[in-house]
């Protein structure tokens, strides 16, 4: 277990029912400290809002509203036009969902409001899997990872979410990490900084949907970053990239050799996926270097 | 054991597995799903026998279950065989090309799981879900247990088939979806010799060069309209016909609209749908036992609605309750709407009470209904609809 020097505001609450030792609660208990009171969430069905909490209990201290799967922008700009239209301009609305509900279900509402530039903070909660209704891909599932509806691997590389959010030109996006709370931190601050559609993207390595230790989800996030699996960057304005400069890159090998869903990985297949990061690195690095 | 039980071969399988070996036996060409709670063990079972080799199925897997039912409905009219299945959202969410699938007359057999439909968020069993697409057009059946569900499904791509017109099968969250039963699999060759290949006169097909869904003039409109009416005023004899075949050449039985239970001489009849004819049949035992001549009448078709037949077996009532698990707000019970109009116009008509009972899936026991029946047979008729927990 790795120790965490890190100080909570306590909205968060304990009794939260995610598995035990999933990163999520990281991440939500660092989103809720940095947002505050004045906030109202939208969250879509998700292990999220199973998180959030079953009525008449709630494990986070702000307004939440239980959305359907593929509406959660247009729900969060819903209530964030509402609230200006009422003189609470200074609300923060935020719009959580996973990655089924944001790559595939929820893209259209995403990508609508993102061109209208709603003025809301969406956070998607990125576990690469449907975890919710027990681990069936979505398309963020990554290129042979296995899942329920893909037992031999997935055939198709993940989606680039990052890039058709960047084609809407939204002023920020950026990809978090509950490995560098310090950083997803710096990066809440940012996006509430900023009127307009903000994207956040996290990382949430699944404990059942990934086949990892119950006590490792930190650990594997942080391979995923160090090896570039999972680069961390910000976007603004859809062309300037700035990420840290990647010194001692890791292999990604050892990241996908705690995961079970890549135990039938072949030494191609690994060749195949070091050599997908390693141009992915090389194409945001190229974007930073010319911002 | 009588001859239901003759080819032996029992698995001990969920109603959700029992559908999927029921849609492998079928051997669809495509199956678009998309995963929700509590269809999800149908497409996992479906996944896993394609990735043995055991089922050969195109199977998409969109984004969105809008999605499922578009490419469902454009692969039926190629001339293949297809099948999906989803559940609550899922299904409200397919609900415009619902319409379109029986427009289009394409031959899909889709299988729902009946769950509570938000909001508020639930899982459990009611079947507001699909019965509020009933002025869709899709043919509905519901299903009480898992050997049923394996094999309506199979009948079901008989029906579709042969009607040009989709078929919805129905059964309960959990109760049904997830409950474990030994189900009788039946051979590959009986399947085989049950179902004809699927030849739609016209289809999708370059050689044909025919067009689908082209928009038209008002009158072709309303003539399309006097189509579907005709072929859905033969669905009862198809689904009756089918179900009959079907339990000839596996010894099973009550494959038809309806299924009388100890209807005879009854004095007061229960009417309901799916896992609550099982409950059912149990308090009509017990309050026969006690001297209270109770029957059951289980409505396995729904859509087109066998108004003749249930007119036929309802007239000889004195008292009939209805028993729906759902609620249609505004009105009431869904099935006690359905029945009341088939009953209006009859010389004498039996009193008919409308119970809202196991709304968002809470539990209905044998005793419950046994109470039920007890308060409700001498009762005063009431207009409003009665929440019976
Ligand atoms: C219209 C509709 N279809 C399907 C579902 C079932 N469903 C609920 S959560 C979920 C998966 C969500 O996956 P993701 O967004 O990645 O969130 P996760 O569970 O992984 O956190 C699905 C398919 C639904 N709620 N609504
Ligand atoms: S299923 Fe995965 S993502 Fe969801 S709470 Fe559990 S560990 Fe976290
Ligand atoms: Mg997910």
């Amino acid at each position: 277990m790795e120790q965490i020097n890190y100080t909570d505001q306590g909205r968060f609450c304990s009794g939260h029912v995610a598995c035990g030792g999933c990163a999520e609660a990281v991440a939500l208990r660092v989103i809720l400290n940095i947002v505050g009171p004045n906030a109202v969430a939208v969250v879509a069905p998700s292990c999220t809002a199973v998180i959030c909490g079953a009525w008449p209990g709630s494990s986070v201290k702000i307004p939440v509203f239980h959305t359907t799967l593929e509406s959660c922008a247009a729900s969060a700009s819903g209530v964030k036009r509402a609230l200006v239209k009422q003189g609470k301009d200074d609300t923060l609305v935020l719009g959580l969902a996973g990655d089924g509900g944001t790559y595939d279900i929820g893209l259209q509402a995403l990508s609508s409001a993102a061109e209208r530039n709603e003025d809301i903070l969406y956070i998607c909660f990125d576990n690469e899997g449907y975890m919710n209704t027990g681990g069936q891909k979505s398309s963020s599932t990554p290129l042979n990872a296995a899942t329920g509806s893909t037992p031999t691997g997935k055939a198709t590389r993940k989606k680039n979410i990052i890039d058709i959010l960047a084609a809407h030109r939204i002023p920020y996006i950026a990809t978090a990490s509950p490995s560098d709370i310090n950083d997803m931190a710096a990066k809440l601050k940012k996006a509430i900084s900023l009127r307009g559609t903000k994207f956040l993207s996290i990382l949430i390595p699944c404990l059942p949907g990934w086949g990892i230790a119950d006590d490792s989800a930190v650990k594997v996030a942080r391979l995923a970053v160090d090896s570039g699996a999972f680069p961390l960057f910000e976007i603004e304005d859809g062309v300037r990239v700035s990420m840290k400069p990647r010194d001692n890159p890791l292999p990604v090998a050892p990241y996908l050799k705690l995961q079970k869903r890549y135990l039938h990985l072949t030494d191609a297949d690994l060749e195949e996926i070091q050599a997908n990061v390693d141009s992915d690195w090389q194409r945001i690095q190229q974007r930073a270097d010319q911002s | 054991m009588n001859t239901a039980f003759r080819n032996q071969n029992f698995q001990l399988l969920s109603g959700n597995h029992a559908v999927a070996i029921g849609a492998k036996l079928a051997n669809p060409d495509v199956s678009p799903v998309y995963p929700i709670t509590p269809q999800t063990p149908i497409l996992e079972k479906m996944i896993e026998l394609q990735s043995q080799g055991e089922l050969e199925t195109e199977i998409i897997t969109p984004e969105s279950e809008h999605s499922a039912l578009a490419a469902s409905i454009s692969a039926s009219l190629t001339g293949a065989r297809v099948f999906t299945a989803t559940s609550s959202q899922g299904l409200l969410l397919m609900h415009e090309l619902l319409h379109y699938a029986v427009g289009a007359r394409s031959s899909i057999v889709m299988f729902n799981v009946n769950r509570t439909v938000a909001s508020p968020w639930g899982f459990w069993p009611d079947q507001l879900d699909s019965l509020a697409q009933r002025d869709t057009g899709w043919i509905q059946l519901y299903s009480e247990t898992p050997q049923e569900s394996l094999d309506t499904v199979i009948q079901a791509f008989a029906i579709a088939e042969s009607a040009r017109l989709p078929v919805m099968i129905n059964h309960d969250a959990f109760y049904v979806s997830h409950a474990v039963e030994p189900v009788e699999v039946p051979d590959q060759s009986v399947v085989d010799d049950f179902l004809s290949p699927f030849q739609p006169p016209i289809k999708l097909d370059p050689e044909i060069g025919r067009s689908f869904g082209a928009p038209i003039a008002q009158q072709t409109w309303n003539e399309s309209r006097r189509d579907l009416a005709e072929v859905m005023s033969g669905i009862g004899e198809l689904v009756t016909s089918t179900g009959r075949q079907w339990d000839e050449m596996t010894g099973r039985r009550n494959h038809g609209m309806l299924e009388s239970y100890r209807l005879e001489d009854a004095e007061v009849v229960i009417a309901t749908m799916g896992s609550m004819c099982g409950t059912v049949r149990d308090a009509v035992d017990s309050l026969r036992n006690q001297g209270v001549a109770a029957g059951l009448l289980k409505v396995r078709l729904f859509r087109p609605l066998p108004a003749a037949a249930l007119r036929e077996i309802l007239a000889e009532m004195q008292c009939v309750i209805v028993l729906d698990r759902n609620y249609s707000a505004g009105t009431g019970g869904i099935l006690h709407q359905e029945l009341k109009g088939v009953l209006y116009g009859l010389d004498s008509t039996p009193k008919i009470h409308g119970l809202l009972a196991g709304v968002g899936g809470t539990s209905v026991s044998s005793e419950k209904i046994q109470q039920l029946v007890t308060s409700y047979k001498d009762a005063a008729f009431s207009l409003e609809p009665v929440w019976v927990e």
